[in-house]
């Protein structure tokens, strides 16, 4: 990484994790909840989207740049540690840790999800319930979007609490211990979203 | 009537280049003993364990009450200081090895250089040398002294980078003590004349930027100092700097 820049390389990526990409997670999770309503009321969701103005300005701004910064910069922070939670057990240093293994996941998801996903639109496909409700009819599937959702999820409600304590939000160890709880009934409420959307695609 | 022993492993190291191996000392034990007593036992009959006459082992000291911060190394996987930890409370055997995210001498002694040159980094001091008498400063609360006191037992022990996952060959990273003692200094009536400097200097490469929020600093400090409150503050603080510096200047 470019020298002195470490600070400002710190902070965007702090950033850029909620505003916009823990946002966007948001989002999404909750437009693919609209298949809980049926295949009608999520395509009718993704024809929204799709309609857009300015869509594919929107997805690099908003979507791509941010998350590419923050995967490539995310990397070099994650392998730059030196775990030791066999001689420091703390829930915080567990968290650490989990917070770098649930990234480098999440990143191996993303990129295997926008590649049957997006990519696959911009070759010819369709984006529609009936392309997920494919995907997902294999058992392997299932358990690799399992794992990637919650895995997202996860590092997106503690980076949340990070964040807090990064931008000197949160800076007393009482503030700091309630943030843990208010993320934890993020952790639970967006994991139940994004699972439960899932849930609709499996026949 | 069969002698009490007291098992020891210590990793050790013959120069700052060689290979550390693990050697074993079994010493008789006395009552009240802590793990310098028993370090000064080794020194005095230097067998070990096969009964073998070895080298004594190298270790540092000086106040032997936990205000020095000298006689730190990993005792039981736990860094701390050797003159506070009393052989009756520790699991034998008692395995003593060197804080190795420092650069080791010999034996368990290590160059904390890396904790001074943060030190001058951050300019932890108050600047007061002058040509003429500057007269009294300004008095500081009460409230806030007592506060401020809490952050000055600091002994630069270097506890605290040993817990630290993110300090380590790999980074640059000052430390969690450094920050705190960047709160203490411009927290000072006086020092806070200078803390723009302080600040510039966290947000250097290697500054408060590479805290990941462990936290096992502040678990493993002996003096119990609030290093994650220092740190979280003093994010605010380099933030507020950041952008007043960037919009008003």
């Amino acid at each position: 990484m470019a020298k002195g820049h470490s600070f400002l390389s710190h902070k965007l990526h702090s950033l850029l994790g909620l505003f916009p990409i823990g946002l966007f997670l948001v989002f999404h999770l909750t437009a693919n909840y609209q298949a809980t309503r049926g295949p009608e009321a999520f395509n009718q969701a993704v024809g929204f989207i799709e309609n857009l103005p300015f869509l594919l300005v929107l997805e690099f701004a908003l979507i791509y740049l941010p998350i590419l910064f923050h995967a490539v910069y995310g990397l070099y922070i994650a392998f730059q540690a030196k775990h030791n939670v066999g001689n420091f057990g703390y829930f915080r240093n567990q968290m650490f840790l989990w917070q770098r293994v649930t990234g480098v996941i999440t990143l191996i998801f993303i990129v295997w999800h926008v590649w049957e996903t997006r990519i696959q639109k911009a070759l010819g496909a369709h984006v529609d319930y009936d392309m997920m409700a494919n995907i997902l009819s294999s058992p392997a599937m299932i358990v690799f979007y399992t794992i990637g959702i919650i895995s997202t999820t996860f590092h997106f409600s503690n980076g949340l609490w990070s964040f807090l304590v990064h931008w000197g939000i949160t800076v007393g160890p009482r503030s700091q211990r309630i943030a843990t709880f208010l993320t934890l009934g993020v952790f639970v409420v967006v994991t139940f979203i994004g699972l439960r959307a899932m849930s609709a695609f499996i026949l | 009537m069969a002698e009490k022993l007291i098992h020891l492993i210590i990793t050790r190291q013959d120069s700052p280049d060689s290979t550390p191996y693990k050697e074993e000392f079994k010493i008789p034990y006395r009552p009240g003993m802590n793990v310098i007593s028993a370090l000064m036992e080794i020194q005095r009959n230097p067998l070990n364990a096969q009964g073998q006459k070895t080298s004594p082992v190298n270790w540092e000291s000086n106040c032997l009450e936990e205000v020095c911060g000298a006689c730190s190394m990993v005792i039981n996987g736990r860094p701390r200081q050797a003159c506070s930890a009393l052989v009756d409370k520790l699991e034998q055997p008692i395995r003593l090895e060197p804080m190795s995210t420092f650069p080791v001498q010999r034996d368990l002694s290590i160059d904390r250089s890396r904790m001074f040159d943060a030190l001058k980094r951050v300019k932890a001091w108050v600047p007061i040398d002058g040509t003429h008498d500057l007269g009294p400063g300004p008095r500081m609360p009460e409230v806030e002294r007592q506060w401020a006191y809490e952050l000055s037992k600091c002994m630069t022990c270097g506890v605290c980078l040993e817990a630290c996952p993110n300090v380590n060959a790999k980074a640059d990273f000052i430390g969690p003590f450094a920050i705190s003692q960047v709160r203490l200094f411009n927290q000072h009536p006086t020092g806070m004349m200078n803390k723009h400097e302080r600040l510039e200097a966290l947000m250097e490469d290697g500054g408060i930027g590479d805290c990941g929020n462990s936290q096992n600093c502040v678990q493993a400090c002996p003096k119990g100092i609030p290093l994650t409150t220092s740190i979280a503050h003093m994010n605010k603080e380099t933030t507020k700097h950041a952008v007043k510096k960037f919009f008003f200047s």
